[in-house]
């Protein structure tokens, strides 16, 4: 069997089974001193808590069962919306297969929506292929980069801490995982140097041929800054290296000293030929931002001055697979196109988004304060994306009997929470980091109350935690 | 070397600098021809005369574009399951808001919205367990030996992926069918696994034999490493429904050669021909007694894109493993977790489709009437298809005796060979672009699927409605008579 995928069980697959057993065990009665495990592990913002946005929900409703398109009590711009999208449907019907890069007039609205993002740019739907979620997309992409020798294997410089799933990706295309650390005494950026100094190191062991960036960033949060884009950039132009930019986080934006600005912009205002020759693959997806339609499956990837003979390779590619999910084609087009001023539904769902946005805000907010309150944990301020990764100083007597018991301190910490006090979290060791730290990942996106039962329950067992631990 | 003007920039990622087993990678079924059959479609629409006024998209299986209805019921379960507000609405029965009720408590938050496990709902992995058992006369199916997926290609390429290892003559190697599901051919090219030829038999009805089988075994075994055995039945392009018999002789061989069997199932509703049944491999598996059952190792694919749903769009799928090595199970869930997880609207609807309406429901006349009504058309159409291309000199075709198309063999006359070569295409894409030119109908050549050297042949679906469909034959009869005078 080909795969080199490890063996060993990860710590989000322990955490994840234990969190469920411990919920099946409160169900049938077995006592404990918390009535449910609380779920700040996954960026999801429906399994939080956070409602559906209602005019997405009644379009999918309208678009799935078109007798509502007669239906008065639904708003006439959804049912104007879902009859626009039916036109687009082969036969009239969800059901049916589309082009295998999603719908024309989708990929056209998507196009729309990244150019008024990146102040004008154009952007053409024969260089936007939507999937089944942004990952799927990613995976494509490797697919195409990754050259399936072991004697010299394709190297992509991954940062630390780094999005989990796409390393595992990379090992099940037998990439060589070049890891480039992010610095986080100065709130997780991007020094040019480490990148250097990670390619150095690499060149001999393996054929680099692309760079992964998070921005914003998973886990850290952090948001680039134009500066650090063109610099990693420049850096690509001079090292050949492809630029795979996941940017599914742009609509999660907090700080107000933040500003998202895209890869492609950046790359579109740099000098020739920088700008006509840097290739840039920029991922997006429904499954983030005030939508949080995870499960519907929309992501795109834009490709950027791809060789035109390898995008048609590509284009084969995704025909293979038919074509991405019709529903999660719909909410990509609902997130790039949401009601305007003067549309019925306009104040609903403007009044809906604020209140996501207000909540995720005010979570942020007490889940620093909590942090702060606390010994031994320092946060860097969140800017951007999903969640809140403090540091945490963990005992020497914790870090020891977690080395007995062959884990990192912070998955102890995480399984001890779990135990004690039913919150679900993962750890940082799942993300990579630098040797002797240890860190934590919480997601903001979760109803208030939740949040307020989560951080008395962690603040309840830090102190425990570390009493236990002296 | 200069390229507008500007210096030439050597890119990245260039066509000899991909992975070259992209290179290999094709898919008749959305190829070049229909690549044009959307070129012209355009052209149509910018009002250029043609001798058609439409381009007729018999391509692929995909039913709702043809005209067939959903089924109303799961329509109106998905709605709610999009927009719960509705199940306070008078106007869908209680059956369906049950059902929605019960899915939207399975997922997180109670949303269609949140992610969920890489494996699928548990709750819809039960509900599938269960129909497969009465599916299969109550042969026990354990939950977590399902899989739930994007479509059943995205479990396909899944188990393809586990299998594939090996360098030069320990590569593996994946016996399919031909003619196949392109699908299975593009996968191995993507893997760089060694794709296996077994020759259906067409003077047969495009029965398998177990002989080519051997055949293709021994021969393969010289330059490679067998490791699976693909099937698809009822069979895409053939649309031959395998005998009893012949699965039970595909089990013993894959048991006795140690290879994996991987049973396409999708069309499982789709049989027409009198005497002709479906039968699970699974279930005929367990029927021959535990010296099989407790060894063969078997994945079984089915979907919500065919039979009577055509729900092609949602991507709901499934797999079936069974006597899988344990610790080839946890990697295959490692490796289901990289793509997070299967659209959740789709297993909601596969959810639906295995807990139909039943008798004493208010949905079950209106589902049991659709249903019954799609699946009769169909094979009415099946019939007039194969009767009509029989009359057609020149073009002889096996009975359709189930899935959704007909793969007609077409006698070319040696000047149109010729002429195709010359233009460096196969004889059959030579004869569909005519087609597709001087008819507006898209059909995907015999070439795209595979087929004996030295036969030609095309795919049509069966699906445009019945008035519709007998026109297109008329006008391929037509076709095929000018074309073999044209190049006699």
């Amino acid at each position: 069997m080909m795969s080199v995928l490890q063996i060993r069980r990860s710590e989000k697959d322990i955490l994840q089974s234990r969190a469920a057993e411990i919920q099946r065990e409160i169900q049938l009665g077995e006592r404990k001193i918390f009535s449910e495990v609380l779920d700040l592990s996954s960026g999801d913002l429906h399994a939080g808590g956070i409602k559906p946005i209602t005019f997405v929900r009644q379009v999918l409703a309208a678009c799935s069962y078109p007798a509502l398109l007669e239906d008065q009590s639904l708003p006439s711009d959804v049912r104007r919306r879902a009859e626009d999208l039916l036109k687009e449907c082969e036969g009239g019907s969800v059901g049916s297969y589309s082009e295998s890069s999603g719908m024309v007039k989708i990929r056209e609205c998507v196009c729309e929506f990244i150019s008024r993002r990146d102040g004008g740019v154009s952007s053409s739907p024969d260089n936007i292929f939507i999937s089944t979620g942004s990952q799927t997309a990613l995976m494509k992409l490797l697919t195409v980069l990754i050259r399936p020798e072991d004697s010299c294997r394709t190297g992509v410089l991954v940062p630390e801490p780094g999005y989990a799933t796409f390393r595992l990706a990379l090992q099940a295309q037998r990439a060589a995982i070049i890891p480039y650390q992010l610095c986080e005494d100065q709130g997780w950026t991007l020094h040019i140097q480490e990148l250097r100094r990670a390619l150095q190191g690499a060149t001999h062991t393996c054929t680099p041929a692309a760079i992964y960036i998070c921005n914003p960033g998973n886990p850290t949060g952090h948001i680039q800054s134009r500066t650090s884009i063109e610099e990693v950039i420049r850096f690509a132009a001079e090292e050949k290296l492809f630029i795979l930019a996941d940017e599914v986080y742009q609509d999660c934006v907090f700080a107000d000293d933040a500003e998202f600005v895209s890869y492609k912009k950046v790359l579109s205002e740099m000098e020739s030929p920088i700008s006509s020759t840097v290739e840039l693959a920029s991922f997006h997806s429904a499954s983030k931002g005030f939508m949080g339609e995870c499960g519907l499956r929309g992501g795109y990837v834009e490709l950027v001055n791809v060789d035109p003979a390898v995008q048609k390779y590509i284009q084969t590619l995704f025909s293979t697979r038919s074509c991405p999910p019709v529903p999660g084609q719909i909410a990509l087009q609902l997130m790039a196109d949401p009601p305007k001023p003067g549309d019925p539904s306009f104040p609903a769902f403007t009044k809906e988004v604020q209140s996501i946005r207000h909540v995720v805000c005010r979570n942020v907010r007490q889940i620093q304060e909590v942090c702060r309150e606390l010994p031994g944990v320092r946060c860097q301020p969140l800017k951007a994306g999903f969640f809140v990764y403090p540091r945490l100083q963990i005992p020497p007597k914790a870090i020891k009997w977690a080395k007995e018991h062959q884990m990192k301190a912070d998955m102890l910490y995480c399984m001890r929470l779990l135990e004690e006090e039913g919150l679900h979290v993962r750890p940082g060791c799942e993300y990579g980091q630098a040797e002797d730290t240890y860190h934590i990942r919480l997601f903001v996106g979760t109803q208030a109350d939740t949040m307020e039962a989560a951080l008395q329950r962690l603040k309840t067992f830090h102190t425990r935690f570390l009493e236990d631990f002296s | 070397m200069s390229e507008n003007g500007c210096e030439y920039h050597e890119r990245v990622l260039t066509v000899d600098t991909m992975n070259p087993n992209i290179r290999q990678v094709e898919y008749a079924v959305r190829g070049p021809i229909v690549q044009r059959a959307v070129q012209i479609d355009k052209e149509l629409e910018m009002g250029i005369k043609k001798p058609f006024t439409e381009v007729i998209k018999a391509n692929i299986g995909d039913c709702h574009a043809m005209g067939q209805k959903p089924i109303t019921f799961f329509r109106q379960v998905l709605a709610l399951c999009s927009y719960p507000d509705l199940l306070e609405d008078n106007k869908f029965p209680v059956d369906a808001k049950s059902r929605a009720h019960r899915i939207l408590q399975a997922c997180g938050g109670g949303s269609l919205g949140a992610y969920s496990t890489s494996q699928g709902i548990e709750m819809i992995r039960q509900d599938v367990a269960r129909y497969i058992e009465r599916r299969d006369g109550g042969i026990a199916c354990d939950p977590d030996n399902i899989y739930l997926s994007t479509g059943a290609s995205d479990a396909i390429v899944t188990m393809l992926k586990l299998m594939v290892s090996g360098e030069g003559t320990s590569r593996t190697g994946v016996m399919i069918s031909i003619p196949q599901y392109p699908l299975y051919s593009a996968a191995l090219a993507e893997l760089g696994a060694v794709q296996i030829n077994y020759y259906l038999d067409e003077d047969n009805c495009w029965s398998l034999d177990i002989n080519e089988l051997r055949r293709a075994l021994q021969e393969a075994k010289k330059h490679c490493s067998p490791r699976a055995l693909c099937i698809i039945n009822p069979g895409n392009p053939t649309g031959q429904v395998q005998s009893r018999q012949c699965i039970e002789d595909v089990i013993r061989f894959a048991a006795e050669e140690n290879l994996f069997l991987m049973s396409d199932e999708v069309y499982q509703d789709n049989v027409y021909a009198d005497g002709c049944k479906f039968y699970s491999f699974k279930k005929v598996l367990f029927e021959m007694g535990p010296e099989y059952s407790s060894k063969v190792e078997l994945a079984s694919f089915h979907s919500t894109s065919k039979c009577y749903m055509g729900e092609c769009g949602f991507r709901g799928g499934y797999m079936e493993v069974v006597n899988l090595d344990p610790e080839v199970k946890v990697q295959l869930t490692k490796l289901v977790s990289v793509r997070l997880c299967p659209p959740v609207p789709g297993q909601a609807l596969l959810d639906v489709v295995v807990n139909p309406p039943q008798p004493d429901e208010p949905s079950y006349d209106t589902f049991i009437k659709e249903r019954s009504d799609i699946l009769a058309a169909l094979a009415e159409k099946a019939n007039m298809t194969q009767d009509i291309l029989n009359q057609v000199p020149g073009i002889k075709c096996n009975p359709v005796q189930g899935a959704m198309y007909t793969f007609p063999r077409i006698h070319l006359p040696p000047k149109a060979i010729l002429k195709a070569k010359e233009n460096g295409q196969s004889p059959d894409m030579f004869y569909c672009m005519k087609l597709l030119e001087e008819t507006g109908i898209c059909l995907v050549p015999g070439s795209g699927f595979g087929q004996r050297e030295g036969t030609y042949h095309f795919r049509m679906t069966i699906l445009p409605l019945k008035d519709k469909l007998k026109i297109v034959l008329a006008k391929i009869k037509d076709f095929h008579h000018i074309f073999t005078e044209q190049y006699s």
